[in-house]
This record gives C-alpha cells, structure tokens and sequence, in this order.
C-alpha cells in the first residue's frame, strides 16, 4: 500500500493504479472525459486536473492530469486546490464552447455525464462570444443515432470501437477543431458492439435509436436488474419500462461477466416485449369465445389436469422457476427438457466435465486475461458474442504484459498498444468457415467438425499420452497438435474454448480431454462451454429427458396431454417430427408471451410475461444462477410469470385455496431441496421481505414525474401502485434511497451523477466489483469430485461422401435468436436464407454466386436457396444460417443433397 | 481500382516497413500524385490494398494539410501566409491572386487550371513573400513577378 | 572563426557529391566512429555537450544515453527530423540542399551510437529540392558502402529511407512524428515512455534534428573539446541563425552561440531597413516569447535567452517593426497554431482557436476590454503541462509576451475600436 495525502488528509492506497482511478476510489468528485475504468487512460481531454507537490513544504506545485499519474508513496495532492479547480472549470468553458445548448432536446439530458461534470466544475458563464461549428450527422443504421455537433472530442468512441471492440467503421476524420467522428459514408455501423457508444460517449452523440422512437427520459423510467435473454453469457442487463412499454436496455456492471459492455442482440433485442404479436388473453380454442377469464381457465384446467395422461416440456429459455414449477405440476417423471436428443446429449457431456471437477470453469472477465486461447468449433461473435469481445481483450494481454518491463503502467492504454503495435497474444480457432475473430488469431482452420474434433484430440493425446490417440493422424494435424498444444502448455492461463454450436459432441469430449490434459492437481485449466440459450444450462441440470423421449411416450400412448412452456418445438426438431408430436396429442396446453407455430397448435393457450414482466432465475454457461426481476407490473394482468401460472394449477389441483399460495421465494426452496444441484440458487438475490431501514428498493429514481398525471385519462385520483410481494422491490420512487445490495440496483444514480458514470460509486474500487461483491452464484464444483477419465469419441477424419453434403448450421447474431428478431432493427441486420459452399463443390455442381440450390434434406423439407461462395468451407461441408426466419424445423445435425434448381 | 503502376509503387513501400499500414500515406502520395486527387474511390481501392478499412484510411488522409480529397486544379498555388510572409505582406500577393484568378483560397478555377490554397510556412523566410506552384518555388514575389509566373501554368 | 556545418555549402554551386564529400574529407566521422564503441561515441558527444538544435536545447548525447544497449538483437531506429515548419524558420532547408552527406555521414555516426539498423530521413514535403539530393546522396552512400549490410567490413548494418510529409506541423514533434511514419495520424505520444525505449513501431528510437546530426560529425573528427571551444559563452558548438522580416539582408549565418541579437540584426543582416523601426523579434521561431529593444544585446545562447524570458528555438528571428501591427502578427501566429492542432486534447483544440477569434476581433476594431482578460486566461492555462503536447504552450509564448511588451497597442485596438495601422 502506498501512503498519498489529498488535501493534507492521508489516505492508504493501492499502488500502481492511477490518480484519477484513486481519487474516485476514495470518493472524490473528480471530473474526467476521456477516461475510462476498461479502456484506461490517454490523456486527452485534460479535465482531470489536479495539483501535485513536490513534498509536503511545496505550496506551489503544478497541475497534472491524474488519470496520467501512477500513485506512488508519499505523494502530496490537492483536488480542492484554486488555480486545479479554475483549471477544470476553464476545460469545460472550452468543450462548452462548441457544445450546443440542447439538452432540452437530447436524448441524454439526464443522463448526460458532460451535464453532470458541468455542474460539477462549476462551469455557468459563457464567455465564448463566437458562431459554434456544426457538422452534417450521418445514418448509422437501426441502432445508433449520431448528432455530432454535441461532441466533446474525447476520443472514446473511436477508442472502444476500433481498439477495444476490433470494429472497422467507426473513425475520427480531419484535425484541430474540425475533428469528425463517424463513418466514411452513411451507413450501417457493422461491430456488434455498436450499442456501447451510447454508454460510452459522454454525451448525447451517439445515443440508442431504439429508445429515440419512444423516448422516455432516464429519470422517469421504471427500471429493474434484469439478465439479458438472448444467449448463454447471462450479460446482466438494467431494462427500463414506461406506460407498459419497455423502452431500453443498458449494460448492468458485473465484474465477473459482462462488466461495462454488452453486445448490440443484448441491447436493442428487447423489442419483443413490445410486439404486437404477444398473446393477451388466455384461449381455450375449444370454447365460443376462445378468449376466456382466468376462473374459466382454472376450472379447464383442473378438470384437464385430473382426468388426462400429462406430460410436461420444459424450455431452455424459460427461468427455472417456470420450469420447476412444471415439473411439479406434472410429476418428476413425466417433465422433459424442451430440446431435441441431440442438443440432450450434448448438454449431458458439458454438464458432466464441468461437475468432474478437473476443469476450471472461467468467469467472462477471466477469459479476458487468458494469455493462450484454443477455440473449437464455435463462431463466438455469433454464438456468444459478448465473449468474442473478452478475447479480443485476452490476445492485448501477452504484449501489454510485456510493456511492464520497461514500465509503461497497465492503465496507460496509449502507451501500451504504441508499444504492442499489432503484437497479439495467441488465440487459435478451427471452425468450418471464416469468423470474425480470424482477423486477431494466430492461426484458423476452416476443417469439418470430425475434424476439428480430431484436432482437440491430437492436441490431448500431445499434452498426455494417455488420453485416447488418433489411429491415423495426417501430418499437418499432428504438426498443427503439436504446436498448439506447445503453446497452451507454456501459457499461464491458457484458455479452451468450445460449445454446441456445431452439434458435434466429440468436440466437447476432446475440448475437455485437453483441459483435462492441461490441468494439473493446483492449477486446473480453464475450459469454457458455449451452450445454445440463455437458460440452457439450468435446464440440462434438470436432468430430464429429451423431447425425442416425449415423443416416444406420446406416440406409445402412455400420455395424451403437453404442457409446453415458454417453447417453440419448431426450432428443436424437423418440421414434419413436431407435426407428428403435436398429433399425437390430444390436449395441448402452451404458455408463452409470443404466438408461434407451436402455440397455433394450442388447444389452451396460456400468455405469460417475458423476462420484463416476470421475476426469474436463470443459469448462464459458467454455472452462475442470475436472477431477473419483473421491471413493470404489466397493466394487463393476464400477464404472469408462467411459474405462477403453472404453481397455482397445481395447487388448486392439490386443493390450496387463493389464500394459502405459496411465494416464489418458496418455490426456490423447494427446487434446491428437490434437486441439491442448485443448491445456492436461492440465495442470488436478498428474499423478498428483504428491507433496508424498513424500506424497499425502488424501481424509480426519485425525479420519477408525472405519475399523477399518466392515469388521469382514467382516474383524475392517482390510483395505488401496484405491489411487488415477489422480490425487494418496489415499483415506486419510494423506499431506500441509499445503495442497494448489487444483485438488487435497479439503476445507477448517485449525487450529481445522473449518467451510467455513477456507477463508479457502486464498486468497491473503481473497475472493480460491485459493494459486496458481484452478483450471481456459481452452482459448478471446483473439487475434483470424480475420476478424471479422458473421453474417447474419434471418429474418422471427414471425408466428403459424393452427392451428399454435411450441413453446419451457422449462428448469426442478429437473426439466429427467437426473440432478438421482433426488434426491426434486428431483423434488418439478419441475413436472408442462404447456403454456403466452396467453391470447388460450387463449380462442380456448376453455381454461381447467388443461384438457386435445391437442399433436399433427408427425411425432412427441401428448402430453396441461393448460394453463397465461399474459400472456406471444406469440400462437402455446405453452412446454413442457424435457425434464422424461414429456415427453422431442422433436425441438427444434417446431411442433405444439393442440386442445382430448375428454373 | 488501382493500376498495376500504382500497386507497383505502393508495394514497393510496403517492402520498406514492418507493417503493411505504415506505407499508408505513401501510398495515398502516389495516388495522388497519379490522379491529382484522392477520390473515395481511390480511398476504397487503397485501403483494400493495405488491408485497412476506408474509415481508417480516410481518417489518416483527412488528417494531412496535403491530400487533396477533393478535386483540384491542373497546378496547384500553395501561398504562404505565416509569419514572415505576414510581416513581407504576402496579403498583397493574395489580393493579386484573387483578382487574377477570381478564386479564393480552397478554390478552384472554373477551368481547372488553378487551385489556390493557402499554407503555413515554406521554410524560405529569408526570400518573403513566397509560394509553391506544384513542385516550383518562387520566393520574394511581387505582384509583378506573378503575372510572369502564372503564365507558366495552362 | 570555424563553421564547420556550413565550410562545404555554397548556394550557388551544387552540393557535393559523394566522391568531392570524400575529397573535403567526409565521411572520415564513420571511419573513425567504427574504430569506437558506440559508448564512447555517446559519451564523446555528451560530453561535447551538443544540445538539440530543433529547439528543446536537451543535451544530445544524454538523449542517445537511454536507448537500451543490452539486446543486440533488438531492432532500433535513427530518425533526422527534417520536418522544418515553424514558422519562421529555414535553417534545415541549408544544410539539406547544400551538404545532403553531411546528414547522412551525422546519422550514421549517430546510428552506429546507438546501434540502430533501420533510419529514416522524414522530410518536410516542400523540400522538393532537398529530396531530390538527398535520394541521390542516400543511393550514392549505399553504393560506396557507408549504407547497407555490413558496412566497411566492421558487420554493422544501416538501411537509411527518405520519407516526405505530406504537412502538418504537429509532424516536428518528435512522438507525432513516429506516428507519421508508422502510417497514423500525427498526434503526439505521452512521455514516458520516451522514444528511446518504445518509439517507431513501439521499438527503441532516437530522433534527432538535422543541424544536431550535421554536428555529429565535426565531433567526432575534432573531439568534445574542440566543439565547445567553437564558442566562448555558455553553449557549445556554432549555431545556425537566421533572420526573416523587414531588415535590410535576410538570411541565415553560422555563428558561434555567444553571438548578441544586436549584431544578428546590425552586423549580419544589415540592420532593419530604411524607414523601419525595430519593435521586438521572436528569436527562436513562431513558438517563442518575444524579446524588445532591451534585449537586443543579450547571447543567443539557449541559457541566456531563456534567462531574458523567451526561448532560443530554432535561432531563427522573426523581426517586428513598427509598421506592422503586434496584433494582426500575433494573430497570424495563433492562426497558424490554430490549424495546425492535432484536435486530441481539449485546451489546445478548443483554446487556440478561441484566441484567434479574439485576436481577430480585437484587429478588427471589435474587441472588448475583457477579451485582454480571456486571452491572459489562456496563456495561463494553455500552459506547459496543462496540455498534451508542448504546441498550445509554444503558441502561447507569442501571445503572452505579445500583450506584455505591447500592451497598449492592443488597448488602443480596443479603445478606438479599428487597427491604428490599417
């Protein structure tokens, strides 16, 4: 620890970090711009100023910018100090000068870091006498809207989106004070990380276009710690609601997964929640009218309930609550996983490494610090893209590490990429096509997923001999093996990367024998798992069978009623296996927020809330159980947690009055006494009668206006707000105003921070971990708990086999996801159907770029698309864009026979 | 597009650096010596070469006083107007050239003959008021000597 | 009186080649350096005490003193800075155009030192004349095995590239220039880490200006003793100086360092011409305070001028008479320095062009009284340390001691709302 004094006050700090990062640490109003806790400094908008002395005598001293400072031992300094404080008011005159005096119109006013730091400095008079300069904005697409005369030049977004997030379109243009930042032309803004620059500039440039089409302000928005739904990393999420419309996503800081940055399908992927297409009413499709009330619903169901065979299919996008309380409703033995076989099977092998013990399952922010990284089969960007954006940090490590030895500061973000230059730590991907982490790998193989496979397991038999070993091993493979496998055992934190992505099971066993290889006794080597949804893991720790299993039990006929959950069976299995599923059904009961193709099927359907209007607990790809809490209490109040639905079937089944329910805090114990796997899954958040000074959390800042006056069309009184008995929360501006516990803020605001800036006030030290730790429990056992047996799953090398094509699926970020896609934007960026093959098969079957292929699939659709030429793919392999609109209902993995169209 | 001239160029000063983008603004000096302008065309065809984006290419030849990203004239008039040649009146000599040329400076004529821009310091203080017509130099000007001078130019 | 730098440059006749070089006894520097350690030749040229002649006056040798001399295997490099911009100033342009191996010659000398492998010459793109000379004079080098693989048989390598700006100021900065020749925007890099440990492409770099190269040489030939003997004062070595602005002979002289204003302007350049009045001089280029009248018999040495409150720059004057205006000449300056910001820190961005608006306003008879106030406040603020760069600090010095020295010049704008001298 090194002794600092501030202002003739010691205080005791962590050495090694900068002054600015200390200051705020300590709690000192100290205004900055160009900083930032993840991107470290660069000195350029000199806001941070204060006085540094010689020693305790000086009483001159000079003005540095602390954010350019390492803290060292016995330095005396001032923040408070006149000539500091005129200094940082001067900067803001000059950002001030340009800046235009909108904030009356500006999507961040409120919310504005320029406006707080303004405030902050003191900064009022205008002195500035001349013209302001203006810029022409541009289009940048259905996310981000540009407004570049408020810009203060801090250099941000040009620093995360090209130096941290690898985007290419987004620079700055000209110099002195005609810098631009923007694109080369109007257009689509390509990084799926686009959506941070509204967190990341200070001001209003870039701002969330999403929220521009019904804009609420921050202050007046009802917000609630929620977990992002659209893949398996669990970003924690801040979702914010007014008059029953969710209106934005921000990033919520956790330190371990998703820190300050989530991915562009996270932010802007919530408009499903909105969409017309949400189911309003219960229907009982037999009854004229279908549309029914809940009394009717519960007496038709109990009576269904009573006399039927039922079984009951859970899904991996619904919270474990929803899918517990089915299993409960149902029997143990009657509830299935909602997935297919296939997917059953792979999950079962994840599940079973992970809880041998012999791995490390890494945290998101780990991976970032991984110095060697090995990814087997998965498009990351696509998959998990938030953890694409980790590794692009994790190949910075090895030559930033470096720039210690001639002491450039870990903080001093300029300094160290001038050093590293295009130096990159070692990442090595094999995947069947090109991805866009290619670009910072050391080497990428574009090889069939037998193949890859293949490789994982030469790379093991290499660290160990013992592990099973490829009978015929070509010598680029056994080259290729030995190198990578060279590499990851000089790493200190070598990191393998892989998932369900390509259906292949033998990837996971060979990505886990190699971790097994790895690891040692004191220090087990990190493996990571990419599952495919964002509850996929709790589900596969449900340990129930498969969708193929229920089938079989319906086919037989030892069952005639489904209750499905939060599950579209479309996407899980070929068209014309569900149709028959859904035959053989007599009474199909769907709870679900959208219509789909499988709540059509329906006899009853169920409307349930999404994620905004539902508590719930889900368990990311690391094991971490996350809790969402409902945002807003939805006026139509059909719209209920599908848990609370299906816990109160069973109860009025078991006869438990209205009364007598039970909480949902309840039924978490119950599920952790049932099934001790999730054991901790209940404490992730503070109980619901949890109370701080008596108080409840409110979901509302208190500058929350007009509530008085948003009902009067109805009721001039103001009608009581509606109670929240399921979590700490309240859904007014009332209750504790103080932090709240981390896994309970529901939005970040501090005095005189009104911006996501306040968020430095929440971390124990700044960048670090919330007070009291990050959220989130980790369910997965560190202790070896079994035998670490190597798994034996080779199969021959991939050979193509004539007139007859393997069928990768291909994940896209923005369309492969089922609700992601109701958000317009999003659906704009999906591609279109298409299949991909090389060029060699390409010319063979004489295709062009573009024309029609027929793709017959066994026993399953043909499907119609146009082609898409590529110098990857290996021969016989053709990809097809995972489970984007129009090309659902296959049965993964797949082979099919490609023909050119007739026309 | 890039003609096999120019790439022959530009990869010829690839040759010389360690990284591929380094010869970037070498590479927008040919080009621009070749078409007398970079166009975003040409910014396109060069980041392509250099394995850079055009915003990051452009935001390099935005940066530099001398890539003209707009079209200019057959010669170009650089015409200094720092300190010396403040004190030496190059204004004078600006005045001339606006009633010669009836373009003021970032302008071009409407024949094209001429652009007129202005720029700071031509290292020749000793020699003031001075300017830059394409690669030729010509110190202590007068109104008079232009006339002759520009008349060189077509 | 010596003047070594200058002993082989007449303007008239065309530089030397390389074989007349070697006739007048060039490269006799390399020769000599290679029967050294790269040691004694840093220590030789410390002890010399050459002093950086771009304008920052920081002792050369030391500079060379923190490169890393334990890994052979490293790649370093040598840059001359000949990016000459600053208004004002032309002295470079002599020694490119009149003696191109005498650059050369001081580089490799200097590269040797620190044993680096790759340099560069960044030049000014304006020097049409210069490349010219100095492409051929590189290519001749090569030929005659002073440049290339292993060079007089001694195992040393040097591979020497010309590289042209293509203009901006910020390009004289040594950092900004690293990223200029790394192909990226010319904004300037923090210090530390100095360049002398992570500089071009994040390698160990020295850059050095090209009348501190040109020395390099002499001093080699002619010893650290010698080289201090060249002047009586407080500065060792000769001196280019120069004088620009209404006198009655511009140009640029080699001068020992104990040479006063008084004599540049009187003696050499002939005293201000008829019907001119001497009113002050930027003695160093357009980043300097000015000196007046009571200065006139002060050293051009870097410890005497900074004692008389300016800098020695370049040391080469800029000369205000008293038919220009003080505020349209430092108007002219805070434009330059104005457009030629990077736009990367706040102050300099936001703060330079302010004062131009000011300066503007008050030159043409819109000024108020309070705008003395604002441009006072960002000499004060705009000062060295508050900005990222030393540019905005450098402008500053015009400006402050503009409104110190001719205060009431500026007042009158105010008061009589029009420029007295238009």
């Amino acid at each position: 620890m090194a002794a600092i004094y501030i202002d003739g006050k010691a205080y005791e700090v962590t050495p090694g970090k900068n002054l600015l990062e200390t200051c705020l640490t300590l709690g000192f109003n100290l205004p900055y711009f160009c900083w930032h806790p993840a991107m470290g400094s660069v000195g350029a908008c000199r806001q941070c100023a204060i006085k540094l002395f010689k020693d305790e005598q000086d009483t001159n001293g000079r003005l540095v910018m602390s954010c350019m400072e390492s803290v060292r031992d016995n330095m005396y300094l001032s923040v408070n100090d006149p000539i500091a404080k005129a200094f940082r008011s001067q900067v803001i005159e000059w950002l001030m000068t340009n800046h235009p005096h909108d904030c009356a119109v500006c999507d961040e006013g409120g919310s504005c870091h320029l406006q707080d730091m303004t405030v902050m400095t003191g900064h009022t008079y205008r002195r500035f006498q001349y013209k302001k300069r203006t810029y022409k904005n541009q289009y940048l697409g259905p996310f981000i809207n540009h407004e570049m005369n408020r810009c203060i030049q801090c250099y941000r977004c040009v620093r995360f989106y090209k130096d941290y997030a690898g985007g290419k379109d987004l620079d700055v243009f000209a110099a002195h004070d005609h810098v631009y930042f923007g694109r080369a032309q109007d257009g689509i803004l390509e990084n799926e990380f686009s959506g941070n620059l509204a967190e990341v500039c200070p001001t209003g440039v870039f701002t969330d276009k999403t929220l521009k089409e019904h804009y609420t302000r921050k202050w007046d928005m009802t917000m609630a710690p929620s977990i992002c739904q659209h893949c398996s990393l669990g970003c924690n999420i801040i979702a914010g609601e007014r008059y029953g419309e969710l209106r934005q996503i921000t990033n919520r800081f956790n330190g371990e997964v998703n820190g300050y940055f989530i991915c562009d399908r996270g932010r802007f992927g919530y408009e499903f929640v909105n969409s017309i297409n949400r189911i309003q009413q219960p229907l009982i499709r037999s009854k004229i009218p279908d549309a029914t009330d809940k009394q009717s619903l519960y007496n038709h169901l109990t009576e269904t309930l009573s006399n039927n065979k039922v079984i009951g299919i859970g899904s991996p996008r619904a919270s474990l609550e929803s899918n517990f309380a089915l299993m409960q409703l149902v029997g143990k033995e009657n509830f299935y996983q909602g997935i297919s076989e296939n997917e059953a099977q792979l999950m079962r092998t994840v599940l079973s490494t992970v809880n041998s013990g012999h791995i490390h399952t890494p945290t998101l922010k780990e991976t970032e610090s991984a110095d060697a990284v090995l990814i087997l089969g998965e498009d990351l960007t696509n998959s998990a893209p938030r953890l694409a954006l980790a590794l692009r940090q994790a190949v910075q490590k090895k030559p930033f590490e470096n720039a210690q030895q001639i002491n450039i500061p870990s903080w001093h973000d300029a300094a160290l990429r001038e050093f590293a230059q295009q130096e990159k730590g070692a990442l090595f991907i094999a995947y069947p096509t090109q991805t866009k982490l290619d670009e910072i790998a050391s080497d990428s193989r574009y090889i069939s997923p037998d193949d890859i496979a293949r490789l994982g397991f030469a790379i093991a038999n290499y660290l160990n001999n013992t592990a099973p070993a490829l009978g015929d091993m070509d010598d680029d493979t056994l080259t290729l093996a030995r190198h990578i496998a060279d590499i990851l055992k000089k790493a200190e934190r070598p990191l393998i990367i892989c998932g369900t992505s390509l259906c292949s099971e033998a990837i996971l066993k060979a990505a886990s024998n190699i971790a097994f290889a790895l690891g040692t006794e004191d220090k087990k080597a990190s493996l990571c798992f990419v599952v495919p949804e964002c509850n996929s893991m709790g589900l596969a720790m449900m340990q129930a069978p498969s969708l193929n299993r229920a089938a079989e039990v319906l086919k037989k006929g030892e069952a005639d009623t489904v209750i499905i959950v939060e599950n579209d069976l479309y996407r899980r299995g070929a068209k014309k296996d569900i149709d028959s599923f859904f035959n053989h059904c007599k009474q199909l009961i769907v709870l679900d927020h959208l219509h789909n193709d499988t709540t059509n099927q329906a006899n009853v359907l169920i409307p349930v809330g999404t994620f905004a209007e539902a508590d719930g607990t889900i368990v990311n790809n690391e094991g971490r159980a996350q809790c969402f809490f409902q945002v807003f209490m939805p006026k139509n109040e059909n719209l209920r947690e599908s848990w609370r639905w299906l816990d109160e079937f069973r109860q009025f089944k078991n006869g438990v009055s209205r009364e007598d329910l039970t909480t949902p805090d309840d039924l978490m114990a119950e599920m952790v006494e049932l099934m001790p796997q999730f054991k901790g899954a209940e404490t992730v958040a503070p109980p619901a009668d949890f109370r701080i000074a008596g108080q409840k959390i409110p979901r509302e800042p208190h500058r929350y206006s007009g509530r008085t006056a948003m009902l009067a069309n109805i009721n001039v009184s103001e009608p009581k707000p509606p109670e929240d008995p399921d979590s700490a929360l309240s859904y007014t501006m009332e209750g504790y105003k103080g932090m709240p516990p981390a896994p309970l803020i529901p939005f970040y605001w501090a005095p005189g921070w009104n911006s996501v800036q306040s968020l430095n006030k929440y971390q124990a030290e700044v960048g670090g971990p919330l007070h009291g730790g990050d959220p989130g429990k980790r369910l997965f056992p560190e202790n070896a708990v079994t035998e670490n047996a190597f798994l034996n799953n080779i199969s021959p090398a991939f050979k193509p086999s004539p007139g007859e094509w393997l069928l990768v699926p291909l994940p896209h970020i923005f369309g492969s996801e089922e609700l992601s896609i109701y958000t317009p934007g999003i659906a704009q960026r999906s591609p279109r159907p298409y299949i991909a093959i090389n060029k060699h098969d390409a010319a063979n079957l004489n295709i062009s770029e573009n024309d029609i292929m027929q793709m017959q699939i066994k026993d399953q659709y043909y499907y119609d698309l146009p082609a898409k030429i590529n110098d990857e793919l290996p021969n016989g392999l053709a990809g097809i864009p995972f489970n984007i609109p129009g090309l659902g209902g296959i049965d993964w993995p797949a082979t099919g026979i490609l023909t050119k169209a007739a026309i | 597009m890039l003609s096999t001239e120019e790439i022959m160029k530009i990869d010829h000063e690839i040759a010389l650096v360690p990284i591929r983008k380094a010869a970037c603004i070498e590479a927008l000096k040919i080009v621009q010596n070749n078409r007398g302008w970079i166009s975003d065309e040409s910014i396109h065809a060069i980041a392509a070469h250099m394995d850079m984006s055009a915003e990051e290419l452009d935001s390099v030849a935005t940066f530099y006083n001398l890539i003209f990203r707009k079209p200019v004239g057959r010669n170009i008039i650089l015409l200094c107007d720092s300190i010396s040649c403040y004190v030496m009146g190059y204004e004078k000599i600006y005045e001339h050239l606006q009633t010669r040329l009836h373009i003021k400076f970032g302008e071009t004529t409407p024949d094209a003959r001429f652009t007129l821009l202005p720029n700071p310091c031509l290292g020749t203080c000793d020699h003031a008021p001075a300017l830059m017509i394409n690669d030729d130099l010509y110190r202590d000007l007068t109104t008079d000597k232009l006339d002759d001078i520009l008349k060189e130019y077509k | 009186m010596e003047t070594p730098l200058t002993q082989h440059i007449n303007i008239n006749r065309p530089s030397l080649n390389l074989k007349d070089y070697v006739r007048v006894g060039g490269y006799q520097a390399v020769h000599r350096a290679i029967t050294m350690s790269p040691q004694e030749i840093t220590k030789m040229v410390q002890e010399s005490d050459l002093k950086g002649r771009g304008g920052a006056g920081f002792n050369t040798g030391i500079k060379w003193s923190f490169v890393p001399m334990n890994d052979n295997a490293q790649t370093k490099y040598l840059v001359a800075n000949a990016d000459e911009m600053e208004p004002g100033t032309f002295k470079d342009r002599l020694l490119l155009e009149g003696n191109p191996h005498q650059l050369i010659e001081g580089m490799i000398v200097s590269a040797y030192a620190i044993q680096a492998n790759i340099s560069y010459v960044f030049l000014r793109w304006a020097y049409k004349k210069a490349a010219r000379l100095i492409r051929q004079a590189i290519n001749e080098a090569y030929a005659a095995g002073y440049l290339g693989k292993n060079i007089l048989g001694t195992g040393f390598n040097l591979e020497m590239h010309l590289h042209t700006g293509i203009g901006r100021y910020m390009c004289g900065e040594e950092t900004a220039l690293l990223n200029a020749l790394e192909g990226k925007r010319a904004t300037p890099r923090t210090k530390p880490p100095f360049p002398q440990v992570s500089g071009l492409f994040g390698k160990p770099t020295i850059v050095n200006n090209v009348e501190t190269l040109c020395n390099i040489p002499h001093i080699v030939n002619n010893g650290a003793d010698w080289f201090k003997s060249l002047s009586p004062g407080a500065d060792a070595g000769t001196k280019l100086y120069g004088v620009s602005g209404k006198v009655n002979k511009t140009g640029l002289w080699e001068l020992p360092m104990n040479t006063t204003m008084r004599q540049l302007i009187e003696e050499h350049a002939g005293g201000m011409k008829n019907g001119y009045k001497f009113k002050g001089a930027l003695p160093g280029g357009a980043s300097t305070d000015f000196l007046v009248e009571e200065h006139l018999d002060i050293k051009m040495d870097y410890k005497s001028v900074a004692a008389a409150g300016s800098r020695l720059g370049t040391g080469t004057m800029i000369i205000l008479d008293d038919h220009t205006c003080p505020v349209g000449f430092v108007h002219n300056l805070e434009h330059f320095f104005a457009q030629e910001s990077c736009g990367w820190c706040t102050p300099c961005r936001e703060g330079l062009p302010w004062t131009e608006k000011i300066l503007l306003s008050i030159e043409n008879g819109e000024g108020r009284p309070e705008d003395l106030e604002l441009l006072r406040m960002h000499t004060k603020f705009l000062g060295p340390g508050n900005t990222f760069c030393a540019l905005a600090p450098g402008a500053m010095e015009p400006l402050q001691s503009g409104l110190k020295y001719f205060s009431e010049d500026f007042e009158k704008h105010i008061n009589e709302k029009r420029c007295p001298w238009r």
